[in-house]
Protein backbone atom coordinates (compact mmCIF):
# COMPACT_ATOMS: atom_id res chain seq x y z
CA UNK A 1 0.00 0.00 0.00
CA UNK A 2 2.42 2.13 1.04
CA UNK A 3 4.64 1.45 -2.36
CA UNK A 4 1.72 2.23 -4.03
CA UNK A 5 1.13 5.68 -2.65
CA UNK A 6 4.91 6.58 -4.04
CA UNK A 7 3.80 5.21 -7.11
CA UNK A 8 1.18 7.47 -7.29
CA UNK A 9 2.91 10.64 -6.46
CA UNK A 10 6.15 9.74 -8.61
CA UNK A 11 4.92 12.30 -11.68
CA UNK A 12 3.68 15.22 -9.19
CA UNK A 13 7.54 14.53 -7.52
CA UNK A 14 9.34 14.75 -11.09
CA UNK A 15 7.28 17.97 -11.55
CA UNK A 16 8.47 19.47 -8.23
CA UNK A 17 11.80 18.59 -7.94
CA UNK A 18 12.02 20.45 -11.74
CA UNK A 19 10.22 23.58 -10.73
CA UNK A 20 11.00 24.10 -7.40
CA UNK A 21 13.46 21.74 -5.45
CA UNK A 22 16.18 21.93 -7.81
CA UNK A 23 15.77 25.74 -8.21
CA UNK A 24 15.57 26.33 -4.55
CA UNK A 25 18.74 24.23 -3.85
CA UNK A 26 20.22 26.59 -6.67
CA UNK A 27 19.51 29.48 -4.70
CA UNK A 28 20.91 28.82 -1.67
CA UNK A 29 24.02 27.04 -2.80
CA UNK A 30 24.35 30.42 -5.13
CA UNK A 31 23.90 32.89 -1.76
CA UNK A 32 26.39 31.54 -0.21
CA UNK A 33 28.88 32.34 -3.20
CA UNK A 34 30.30 35.18 -5.19
CA UNK A 35 29.25 34.85 -8.25
CA UNK A 36 30.23 36.78 -11.47
CA UNK A 37 29.25 35.66 -14.30
CA UNK A 38 31.44 33.63 -16.40
CA UNK A 39 34.32 33.16 -13.17
CA UNK A 40 34.25 30.59 -10.77
CA UNK A 41 32.12 30.67 -7.80
CA UNK A 42 34.05 31.88 -4.65
CA UNK A 43 32.31 30.79 -1.53
CA UNK A 44 31.81 33.52 1.08
CA UNK A 45 29.77 32.03 3.95
CA UNK A 46 26.79 34.15 5.19
CA UNK A 47 28.49 37.40 3.90
CA UNK A 48 25.88 37.70 1.04
CA UNK A 49 23.45 38.28 3.78
CA UNK A 50 25.48 40.37 6.18
CA UNK A 51 25.23 42.94 3.08
CA UNK A 52 21.47 42.09 2.75
CA UNK A 53 20.73 42.70 6.46
CA UNK A 54 22.56 46.34 6.05
CA UNK A 55 20.61 46.38 2.57
CA UNK A 56 18.35 50.28 3.21
CA UNK A 57 16.44 49.66 0.26
CA UNK A 58 15.41 46.16 1.07
CA UNK A 59 14.74 46.93 4.88
CA UNK A 60 12.65 50.13 3.76
CA UNK A 61 10.58 47.18 1.48
CA UNK A 62 9.62 45.33 4.32
CA UNK A 63 8.82 48.08 6.48
CA UNK A 64 6.71 49.29 3.36
CA UNK A 65 5.44 45.58 3.10
CA UNK A 66 3.86 44.89 6.78
CA UNK A 67 2.40 48.79 6.94
CA UNK A 68 0.74 48.02 3.04
CA UNK A 69 -0.42 44.63 5.28
CA UNK A 70 -2.06 46.24 8.07
CA UNK A 71 -4.04 48.76 6.23
CA UNK A 72 -5.20 46.54 3.65
CA UNK A 73 -6.29 44.77 6.60
CA UNK A 74 -8.19 47.19 8.13
CA UNK A 75 -10.12 48.39 5.03
CA UNK A 76 -10.86 44.92 3.59
CA UNK A 77 -11.60 42.81 5.77
CA UNK A 78 -14.70 44.87 7.31
CA UNK A 79 -15.59 45.54 4.06
CA UNK A 80 -15.91 42.19 2.92
CA UNK A 81 -17.98 41.25 5.85
CA UNK A 82 -19.85 44.09 5.36
CA UNK A 83 -20.91 42.97 1.97
CA UNK A 84 -21.47 39.81 2.16
CA UNK A 85 -23.55 40.49 5.47
CA UNK A 86 -25.29 42.87 2.84
CA UNK A 87 -25.90 40.10 -0.21
CA UNK A 88 -29.03 38.98 -1.09
CA UNK A 89 -29.60 35.50 0.60
CA UNK A 90 -30.45 33.75 -2.93
CA UNK A 91 -32.32 34.05 -6.17
CA UNK A 92 -30.97 35.83 -9.76
CA UNK A 93 -29.89 38.80 -7.58
CA UNK A 94 -27.07 36.50 -5.31
CA UNK A 95 -26.06 35.23 -8.93
CA UNK A 96 -25.57 38.66 -10.23
CA UNK A 97 -23.91 39.82 -7.09
CA UNK A 98 -21.36 36.56 -7.01
CA UNK A 99 -20.48 37.12 -11.01
CA UNK A 100 -19.84 40.71 -10.08
CA UNK A 101 -17.21 39.98 -7.41
CA UNK A 102 -15.99 37.46 -9.75
CA UNK A 103 -14.93 39.98 -12.22
CA UNK A 104 -11.97 41.18 -10.54
CA UNK A 105 -10.53 38.33 -9.10
CA UNK A 106 -10.53 36.95 -12.96
CA UNK A 107 -8.75 39.49 -14.35
CA UNK A 108 -5.33 38.98 -15.40
CA UNK A 109 -3.18 40.39 -12.07
CA UNK A 110 -1.28 42.99 -15.03
CA UNK A 111 -4.48 43.67 -16.60
CA UNK A 112 -5.76 44.88 -13.10
CA UNK A 113 -2.69 47.08 -13.17
CA UNK A 114 -3.33 47.93 -16.66
CA UNK A 115 -6.99 49.04 -15.98
CA UNK A 116 -6.11 51.16 -12.79
CA UNK A 117 -3.09 53.06 -14.95
CA UNK A 118 -5.40 53.84 -17.90
CA UNK A 119 -8.35 54.88 -15.25
CA UNK A 120 -5.75 56.99 -12.90
CA UNK A 121 -3.29 58.47 -15.80
CA UNK A 122 -2.95 62.26 -15.97
CA UNK A 123 -3.36 62.80 -19.71
CA UNK A 124 -6.28 59.66 -20.32
CA UNK A 125 -7.42 58.96 -16.75
CA UNK A 126 -10.92 59.87 -14.82
CA UNK A 127 -9.52 59.42 -11.42
CA UNK A 128 -7.87 63.20 -12.18
CA UNK A 129 -10.26 64.86 -13.56
CA UNK A 130 -12.76 64.06 -10.27
CA UNK A 131 -9.99 65.41 -7.98
CA UNK A 132 -10.08 68.17 -10.41
CA UNK A 133 -13.08 68.95 -9.60
CA UNK A 134 -12.32 68.50 -6.33
CA UNK A 135 -9.88 71.38 -6.23
CA UNK A 136 -7.06 68.37 -5.48
CA UNK A 137 -4.09 68.15 -7.77
CA UNK A 138 -3.83 64.28 -8.14
CA UNK A 139 -0.46 63.56 -9.27
CA UNK A 140 0.57 59.71 -8.88
CA UNK A 141 3.22 59.78 -10.83
CA UNK A 142 5.17 62.58 -8.81
CA UNK A 143 3.52 62.81 -5.34
CA UNK A 144 4.64 59.99 -2.86
CA UNK A 145 1.04 60.02 -1.17
CA UNK A 146 -0.94 59.80 -4.57
CA UNK A 147 1.21 56.93 -5.41
CA UNK A 148 0.71 54.89 -2.11
CA UNK A 149 -3.22 55.38 -1.66
CA UNK A 150 -4.06 54.49 -5.63
CA UNK A 151 -1.67 51.44 -5.14
CA UNK A 152 -4.07 50.44 -1.86
CA UNK A 153 -6.63 51.39 -3.61
CA UNK A 154 -6.37 49.07 -6.18
CA UNK A 155 -5.84 46.12 -3.72
CA UNK A 156 -8.93 47.01 -2.47
CA UNK A 157 -10.84 46.88 -5.75
CA UNK A 158 -9.17 43.80 -6.19
CA UNK A 159 -9.62 41.55 -3.31
CA UNK A 160 -12.35 42.60 -1.50
CA UNK A 161 -14.63 40.30 -3.67
CA UNK A 162 -12.35 37.14 -2.19
CA UNK A 163 -13.06 38.55 1.54
CA UNK A 164 -16.62 38.72 0.46
CA UNK A 165 -17.03 35.37 -0.88
CA UNK A 166 -15.43 33.92 1.85
CA UNK A 167 -17.42 35.64 4.01
CA UNK A 168 -20.42 34.90 1.95
CA UNK A 169 -19.68 31.04 2.41
CA UNK A 170 -19.37 31.19 5.86
CA UNK A 171 -22.54 33.02 6.70
CA UNK A 172 -24.22 30.32 4.45
CA UNK A 173 -22.95 27.37 6.93
CA UNK A 174 -24.99 29.11 9.71
CA UNK A 175 -28.17 27.23 10.36
CA UNK A 176 -31.29 29.94 10.69
CA UNK A 177 -32.16 28.05 13.95
CA UNK A 178 -29.56 29.93 15.70
CA UNK A 179 -31.04 33.77 14.47
CA UNK A 180 -34.40 32.46 15.52
CA UNK A 181 -33.49 31.76 19.06
CA UNK A 182 -31.93 34.88 19.42
CA UNK A 183 -34.86 36.82 17.95
CA UNK A 184 -36.53 34.90 20.69
CA UNK A 185 -34.09 36.23 23.55
CA UNK A 186 -35.02 39.40 21.90
CA UNK A 187 -31.85 40.22 21.41
CA UNK A 188 -30.64 43.08 19.16
CA UNK A 189 -29.00 43.29 15.50
CA UNK A 190 -25.46 44.33 17.07
CA UNK A 191 -25.77 41.44 19.85
CA UNK A 192 -26.78 38.78 17.33
CA UNK A 193 -23.80 39.96 14.75
CA UNK A 194 -21.11 39.79 17.92
CA UNK A 195 -22.52 36.59 19.67
CA UNK A 196 -24.23 34.93 16.41
CA UNK A 197 -22.64 35.57 13.22
CA UNK A 198 -19.39 36.42 14.49
CA UNK A 199 -18.15 33.70 16.06
CA UNK A 200 -19.66 31.31 13.53
CA UNK A 201 -17.19 32.78 11.50
CA UNK A 202 -13.84 32.33 13.28
CA UNK A 203 -12.72 29.85 10.70
CA UNK A 204 -13.55 31.61 7.15
CA UNK A 205 -11.80 35.55 8.98
CA UNK A 206 -8.64 33.66 9.96
CA UNK A 207 -8.39 32.39 6.41
CA UNK A 208 -9.35 35.41 5.04
CA UNK A 209 -6.40 37.23 7.24
CA UNK A 210 -4.02 35.01 6.34
CA UNK A 211 -4.41 34.34 2.88
CA UNK A 212 -4.61 38.33 2.68
CA UNK A 213 -1.59 38.48 4.30
CA UNK A 214 0.05 36.23 2.49
CA UNK A 215 -0.81 37.49 -1.27
CA UNK A 216 0.20 40.61 0.09
CA UNK A 217 3.68 39.92 1.05
CA UNK A 218 3.91 38.46 -3.27
CA UNK A 219 2.15 41.22 -4.65
CA UNK A 220 4.04 41.94 -7.86
CA UNK A 221 2.26 42.61 -11.06
CA UNK A 222 -0.14 45.17 -10.28
CA UNK A 223 2.41 47.78 -8.68
CA UNK A 224 5.03 46.84 -10.98
CA UNK A 225 2.85 48.02 -14.19
CA UNK A 226 0.68 50.68 -12.38
CA UNK A 227 3.53 52.72 -10.22
CA UNK A 228 6.90 51.24 -11.63
CA UNK A 229 7.51 51.13 -7.28
CA UNK A 230 8.20 54.92 -7.67
CA UNK A 231 8.14 57.33 -7.07
CA UNK A 232 11.58 57.08 -5.72
CA UNK A 233 11.14 53.58 -3.95
CA UNK A 234 7.63 54.66 -2.26
CA UNK A 235 5.44 51.46 -3.64
CA UNK A 236 8.34 49.46 -3.95
CA UNK A 237 7.44 46.19 -2.73
CA UNK A 238 9.84 43.28 -1.97
CA UNK A 239 8.77 40.93 -5.29
CA UNK A 240 9.69 43.88 -7.37
CA UNK A 241 12.88 44.82 -6.00
CA UNK A 242 14.53 41.13 -5.66
CA UNK A 243 13.14 40.57 -9.10
CA UNK A 244 15.26 43.64 -10.28
CA UNK A 245 18.42 42.60 -7.86
CA UNK A 246 18.16 39.29 -9.87
CA UNK A 247 17.69 40.14 -13.35
CA UNK A 248 20.29 43.44 -13.41
CA UNK A 249 22.80 42.90 -10.37
CA UNK A 250 26.22 41.65 -12.03
CA UNK A 251 26.62 39.34 -9.15
CA UNK A 252 23.91 37.04 -8.09
CA UNK A 253 25.23 35.30 -4.83
CA UNK A 254 23.58 39.07 -3.91
CA UNK A 255 20.47 38.20 -5.60
CA UNK A 256 20.49 35.08 -4.55
CA UNK A 257 20.68 36.02 -0.52
CA UNK A 258 17.97 38.33 -0.72
CA UNK A 259 15.44 35.30 -2.33
CA UNK A 260 16.73 33.38 0.46
CA UNK A 261 15.70 35.62 3.08
CA UNK A 262 12.32 36.81 1.16
CA UNK A 263 11.76 33.05 1.11
CA UNK A 264 12.12 32.80 5.09
CA UNK A 265 9.89 35.43 5.74
CA UNK A 266 7.25 33.60 3.67
CA UNK A 267 7.34 30.27 4.69
CA UNK A 268 7.32 31.34 8.30
CA UNK A 269 3.62 33.39 7.47
CA UNK A 270 2.85 30.05 5.74
CA UNK A 271 3.57 27.68 8.80
CA UNK A 272 1.40 30.46 10.81
CA UNK A 273 -1.63 30.26 8.37
CA UNK A 274 -1.49 26.35 7.90
CA UNK A 275 -1.26 25.41 11.94
CA UNK A 276 -4.02 28.10 12.29
CA UNK A 277 -5.64 26.83 9.52
CA UNK A 278 -6.04 23.67 10.95
CA UNK A 279 -6.25 24.63 14.40
CA UNK A 280 -8.97 26.61 14.15
CA UNK A 281 -10.87 24.46 11.63
CA UNK A 282 -10.97 21.85 14.34
CA UNK A 283 -12.20 24.23 17.30
CA UNK A 284 -14.58 26.38 15.33
CA UNK A 285 -16.46 23.74 13.63
CA UNK A 286 -18.53 22.80 16.55
CA UNK A 287 -18.93 25.76 18.47
CA UNK B 1 -32.80 47.29 3.81
CA UNK B 2 -32.54 50.10 1.31
CA UNK B 3 -29.30 50.56 3.24
CA UNK B 4 -28.09 47.56 1.61
CA UNK B 5 -29.38 48.06 -1.52
CA UNK B 6 -27.83 51.66 -1.35
CA UNK B 7 -24.18 50.23 -0.54
CA UNK B 8 -24.00 47.40 -2.67
CA UNK B 9 -25.05 49.34 -5.94
CA UNK B 10 -21.87 51.68 -4.78
CA UNK B 11 -20.08 48.54 -4.22
CA UNK B 12 -20.63 47.64 -7.97
CA UNK B 13 -20.07 51.13 -9.85
CA UNK B 14 -16.70 51.32 -7.80
CA UNK B 15 -16.05 48.04 -8.99
CA UNK B 16 -17.02 48.09 -12.93
CA UNK B 17 -15.98 51.47 -13.45
CA UNK B 18 -12.50 50.99 -14.11
CA UNK B 19 -13.20 47.81 -16.42
CA UNK B 20 -15.66 50.31 -18.03
CA UNK B 21 -13.00 52.75 -18.47
CA UNK B 22 -10.42 50.02 -20.19
CA UNK B 23 -13.34 49.17 -22.36
CA UNK B 24 -14.67 52.50 -23.24
CA UNK B 25 -10.41 53.83 -24.35
CA UNK B 26 -10.54 50.55 -26.53
CA UNK B 27 -12.92 51.83 -28.79
CA UNK B 28 -12.15 54.87 -29.61
CA UNK B 29 -9.18 55.87 -31.11
CA UNK B 30 -5.95 57.11 -29.51
CA UNK B 31 -6.42 61.15 -30.95
CA UNK B 32 -9.95 60.84 -28.90
CA UNK B 33 -8.73 59.18 -26.07
CA UNK B 34 -5.53 61.84 -25.74
CA UNK B 35 -7.76 64.89 -26.84
CA UNK B 36 -11.43 64.69 -25.41
CA UNK B 37 -13.15 63.41 -22.03
CA UNK B 38 -16.41 60.98 -22.50
CA UNK B 39 -17.65 58.32 -21.16
CA UNK B 40 -19.06 56.84 -24.63
CA UNK B 41 -16.74 56.96 -27.82
CA UNK B 42 -17.74 59.42 -29.74
CA UNK B 43 -16.68 57.16 -32.82
CA UNK B 44 -17.32 53.77 -32.05
CA UNK B 45 -14.62 51.86 -33.72
CA UNK B 46 -12.95 48.30 -33.94
CA UNK B 47 -9.68 49.52 -35.42
CA UNK B 48 -7.72 48.31 -32.46
CA UNK B 49 -8.84 45.03 -32.08
CA UNK B 50 -8.49 44.47 -35.26
CA UNK B 51 -4.94 46.02 -35.57
CA UNK B 52 -4.72 43.31 -32.87
CA UNK B 53 -5.69 40.46 -35.05
CA UNK B 54 -3.46 42.11 -38.05
CA UNK B 55 -0.33 42.25 -36.59
CA UNK B 56 1.98 39.03 -36.13
CA UNK B 57 4.01 40.12 -32.92
CA UNK B 58 0.62 40.06 -30.96
CA UNK B 59 -1.28 37.63 -32.68
CA UNK B 60 1.78 35.35 -31.93
CA UNK B 61 1.50 36.50 -28.38
CA UNK B 62 -1.59 34.86 -27.89
CA UNK B 63 -0.79 32.12 -29.18
CA UNK B 64 2.20 31.83 -27.29
CA UNK B 65 0.55 32.12 -24.37
CA UNK B 66 -2.21 29.81 -25.43
CA UNK B 67 0.78 26.98 -26.18
CA UNK B 68 2.45 27.14 -22.46
CA UNK B 69 -0.85 27.56 -20.90
CA UNK B 70 -2.49 24.36 -22.14
CA UNK B 71 1.16 22.29 -22.04
CA UNK B 72 0.81 23.58 -18.22
CA UNK B 73 -2.70 22.31 -17.46
CA UNK B 74 -1.89 19.17 -19.01
CA UNK B 75 1.20 18.64 -16.96
CA UNK B 76 -0.24 19.37 -13.88
CA UNK B 77 -3.84 17.40 -14.57
CA UNK B 78 -1.87 14.29 -15.66
CA UNK B 79 0.25 14.77 -12.15
CA UNK B 80 -1.78 16.16 -9.82
CA UNK B 81 -4.52 13.65 -10.22
CA UNK B 82 -2.72 10.39 -8.94
CA UNK B 83 -0.98 12.38 -6.15
CA UNK B 84 -4.34 14.24 -4.92
CA UNK B 85 -5.88 10.59 -5.11
CA UNK B 86 -2.58 9.01 -2.51
CA UNK B 87 -3.30 12.10 -0.53
CA UNK B 88 -6.71 11.42 -0.38
CA UNK B 89 -7.05 7.50 0.39
CA UNK B 90 -3.53 6.32 1.79
CA UNK B 91 -1.58 7.32 5.11
CA UNK B 92 2.30 7.36 4.57
CA UNK B 93 5.67 7.86 5.88
CA UNK B 94 5.58 12.11 5.78
CA UNK B 95 2.10 12.70 4.16
CA UNK B 96 1.90 15.53 6.09
CA UNK B 97 5.20 17.25 5.36
CA UNK B 98 5.01 16.78 2.11
CA UNK B 99 1.28 18.55 1.83
CA UNK B 100 2.78 21.54 3.98
CA UNK B 101 5.86 22.17 1.43
CA UNK B 102 3.57 21.75 -1.56
CA UNK B 103 1.55 24.88 0.13
CA UNK B 104 4.54 26.78 0.65
CA UNK B 105 5.52 26.25 -2.58
CA UNK B 106 1.83 27.79 -3.90
CA UNK B 107 2.78 30.97 -1.76
CA UNK B 108 6.59 30.82 -2.74
CA UNK B 109 7.05 34.65 -4.84
CA UNK B 110 8.07 33.78 -8.01
CA UNK B 111 11.08 36.07 -7.95
CA UNK B 112 13.11 33.78 -5.98
CA UNK B 113 13.18 31.11 -8.76
CA UNK B 114 14.44 33.96 -11.58
CA UNK B 115 17.87 32.87 -12.03
CA UNK B 116 17.80 29.12 -11.05
CA UNK B 117 14.82 28.51 -13.08
CA UNK B 118 16.84 30.74 -15.82
CA UNK B 119 20.00 28.78 -15.39
CA UNK B 120 18.04 25.37 -15.00
CA UNK B 121 15.66 24.88 -18.19
CA UNK B 122 19.03 26.79 -20.17
CA UNK B 123 21.16 23.78 -19.43
CA UNK B 124 18.53 21.43 -20.52
CA UNK B 125 17.74 23.38 -23.65
CA UNK B 126 14.36 24.91 -22.71
CA UNK B 127 15.17 28.20 -22.60
CA UNK B 128 12.69 30.51 -24.62
CA UNK B 129 10.21 27.01 -25.57
CA UNK B 130 7.08 27.09 -24.34
CA UNK B 131 7.43 23.91 -22.41
CA UNK B 132 9.76 26.17 -20.09
CA UNK B 133 7.24 28.36 -19.08
CA UNK B 134 4.57 25.42 -18.69
CA UNK B 135 7.42 23.50 -16.41
CA UNK B 136 7.87 26.94 -14.58
CA UNK B 137 4.40 27.58 -13.55
CA UNK B 138 4.18 24.03 -12.35
CA UNK B 139 5.59 25.59 -8.97
CA UNK B 140 2.09 27.00 -8.18
CA UNK B 141 -0.06 25.42 -10.04
CA UNK B 142 0.68 21.87 -9.19
CA UNK B 143 -0.05 22.35 -5.42
CA UNK B 144 -2.67 24.18 -6.19
CA UNK B 145 -4.59 21.53 -8.04
CA UNK B 146 -3.35 18.71 -5.97
CA UNK B 147 -5.02 20.50 -2.82
CA UNK B 148 -8.64 21.06 -4.90
CA UNK B 149 -8.36 17.30 -6.19
CA UNK B 150 -8.06 16.58 -2.58
CA UNK B 151 -10.60 18.07 -1.62
CA UNK B 152 -13.05 17.31 -3.95
CA UNK B 153 -11.89 13.79 -3.64
CA UNK B 154 -12.36 13.51 0.16
CA UNK B 155 -15.65 13.84 -0.26
CA UNK B 156 -16.12 10.71 -2.46
CA UNK B 157 -16.69 7.74 0.51
CA UNK B 158 -13.39 5.21 0.63
CA UNK B 159 -16.53 2.41 0.47
CA UNK B 160 -16.73 3.23 -2.76
CA UNK B 161 -13.78 2.32 -4.02
CA UNK B 162 -13.67 -0.87 -1.70
CA UNK B 163 -17.20 -1.91 -3.40
CA UNK B 164 -15.79 -1.40 -6.78
CA UNK B 165 -13.17 -3.63 -6.20
CA UNK B 166 -14.86 -6.66 -4.61
CA UNK B 167 -17.49 -6.00 -7.42
CA UNK B 168 -14.61 -7.05 -9.63
CA UNK B 169 -13.60 -4.18 -11.09
CA UNK B 170 -9.95 -3.76 -11.98
CA UNK B 171 -8.52 -0.53 -10.36
CA UNK B 172 -7.74 0.66 -13.78
CA UNK B 173 -11.03 0.52 -14.67
CA UNK B 174 -12.34 2.04 -11.24
CA UNK B 175 -10.22 4.76 -11.57
CA UNK B 176 -11.37 5.96 -14.95
CA UNK B 177 -14.65 4.62 -15.39
CA UNK B 178 -16.26 5.60 -11.97
CA UNK B 179 -13.83 7.51 -9.91
CA UNK B 180 -12.83 10.30 -12.65
CA UNK B 181 -16.64 10.96 -13.51
CA UNK B 182 -17.86 11.41 -10.05
CA UNK B 183 -14.77 14.14 -9.44
CA UNK B 184 -15.53 15.44 -13.02
CA UNK B 185 -16.54 19.60 -11.22
CA UNK B 186 -12.99 18.86 -9.32
CA UNK B 187 -11.36 18.39 -12.05
CA UNK B 188 -13.22 21.63 -14.28
CA UNK B 189 -11.97 23.52 -11.28
CA UNK B 190 -8.58 22.65 -11.01
CA UNK B 191 -8.05 23.03 -14.59
CA UNK B 192 -9.43 26.99 -14.99
CA UNK B 193 -7.62 27.94 -11.77
CA UNK B 194 -4.26 26.68 -13.21
CA UNK B 195 -5.50 28.19 -16.61
CA UNK B 196 -6.08 31.43 -14.59
CA UNK B 197 -2.85 31.64 -12.94
CA UNK B 198 -0.82 30.60 -15.67
CA UNK B 199 -2.00 32.97 -18.17
CA UNK B 200 -1.64 36.16 -15.79
CA UNK B 201 2.04 35.25 -14.55
CA UNK B 202 4.21 37.24 -15.13
CA UNK B 203 7.66 37.47 -13.53
CA UNK B 204 8.48 33.25 -14.68
CA UNK B 205 7.07 33.85 -18.00
CA UNK B 206 9.15 37.50 -19.19
CA UNK B 207 12.48 35.68 -17.29
CA UNK B 208 11.62 32.08 -19.24
CA UNK B 209 11.09 33.38 -23.06
CA UNK B 210 12.89 36.27 -25.44
CA UNK B 211 11.62 36.33 -29.04
CA UNK B 212 10.34 33.08 -30.21
CA UNK B 213 7.94 32.65 -27.34
CA UNK B 214 6.98 36.24 -25.87
CA UNK B 215 3.59 35.68 -24.26
CA UNK B 216 1.01 38.12 -24.18
CA UNK B 217 0.93 39.03 -20.36
CA UNK B 218 5.08 40.15 -21.51
CA UNK B 219 4.06 42.41 -24.51
CA UNK B 220 1.39 44.09 -22.86
CA UNK B 221 3.69 44.86 -19.80
CA UNK B 222 6.49 46.11 -22.38
CA UNK B 223 4.28 47.92 -24.46
CA UNK B 224 2.78 49.44 -21.52
CA UNK B 225 6.39 50.88 -20.54
CA UNK B 226 7.04 52.48 -23.54
CA UNK B 227 5.26 56.11 -23.26
CA UNK B 228 3.83 57.76 -26.10
CA UNK B 229 2.16 54.15 -27.19
CA UNK B 230 -1.54 53.52 -28.72
CA UNK B 231 -2.94 53.64 -26.00
CA UNK B 232 -6.64 52.56 -27.77
CA UNK B 233 -4.19 49.53 -28.95
CA UNK B 234 -3.20 48.39 -25.54
CA UNK B 235 -6.90 49.04 -24.19
CA UNK B 236 -8.03 46.47 -26.36
CA UNK B 237 -5.19 43.86 -26.03
CA UNK B 238 -5.86 44.42 -22.22
CA UNK B 239 -10.02 43.65 -22.96
CA UNK B 240 -8.54 40.39 -24.56
CA UNK B 241 -6.65 39.27 -22.26
CA UNK B 242 -9.30 39.62 -19.58
CA UNK B 243 -11.95 37.94 -21.86
CA UNK B 244 -11.17 34.30 -20.31
CA UNK B 245 -11.66 34.94 -16.72
CA UNK B 246 -14.98 37.30 -17.53
CA UNK B 247 -16.34 34.94 -19.96
CA UNK B 248 -15.98 31.79 -17.54
CA UNK B 249 -17.17 33.56 -14.42
CA UNK B 250 -20.31 32.66 -15.01
CA UNK B 251 -19.83 28.89 -15.34
CA UNK B 252 -17.59 28.67 -12.74
CA UNK B 253 -19.06 31.31 -9.76
CA UNK B 254 -20.02 28.95 -6.96
CA UNK B 255 -16.21 27.75 -6.90
CA UNK B 256 -14.39 31.28 -7.00
CA UNK B 257 -14.16 30.87 -3.77
CA UNK B 258 -12.27 27.30 -3.99
CA UNK B 259 -9.80 28.44 -6.32
CA UNK B 260 -8.58 31.09 -3.69
CA UNK B 261 -8.41 29.00 -0.83
CA UNK B 262 -6.47 26.40 -1.83
CA UNK B 263 -9.71 24.32 -1.93
CA UNK B 264 -10.37 24.62 1.63
CA UNK B 265 -13.52 27.25 2.23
Amino acid sequence: MKNRAWLFLTPALVLVSLSAFIPLMTVVNYSLHVLFPGSIPYFVGLQNFREVLNDEVFMGCIKRQIIFALQILIIQIPMGLAIALAMPKKGNWLTLMIVLLGIPLLIPYNVTGMVWRVFTRMDLGVVPRVFASLGYDYRPVEHVADAWWTTVVMDVWHWVPLVTLLCFAGLQTIPDAFYQAAKIDGASTWATFRKVTLPKLRYVLTIAVLLRTMDSFNIYSEPYILTGGGPGTSTLFMSIYVSSQAAGAFDMGTGAALSVVYLVIVVLLCYLLYTMMLNVGKGGADR
Amino acid sequence: MKKKVVGLVLYAIFSLIPIYWMVNCSFKTTTEILSTFRWFPEHPTLRNYLHIFGNEGWRASFINSFEYVGLNVLLVLVAAIPAAYAFSRWKFRGDKHLFFWLFTNRMAPGAIFMIPMFELYGNMGLFDTPMAVALAHCLFNLPLAIWILEGFMSGIPKELDETALIDGYSFGKFFIKIFLPLIRPGIGVAAFFCFLFSWTELVLARTLTSVNTKPISVTLTISLGAEGWDWGVLAAAGVLTMLPGVILVYFIRNYITKGFSMGRV
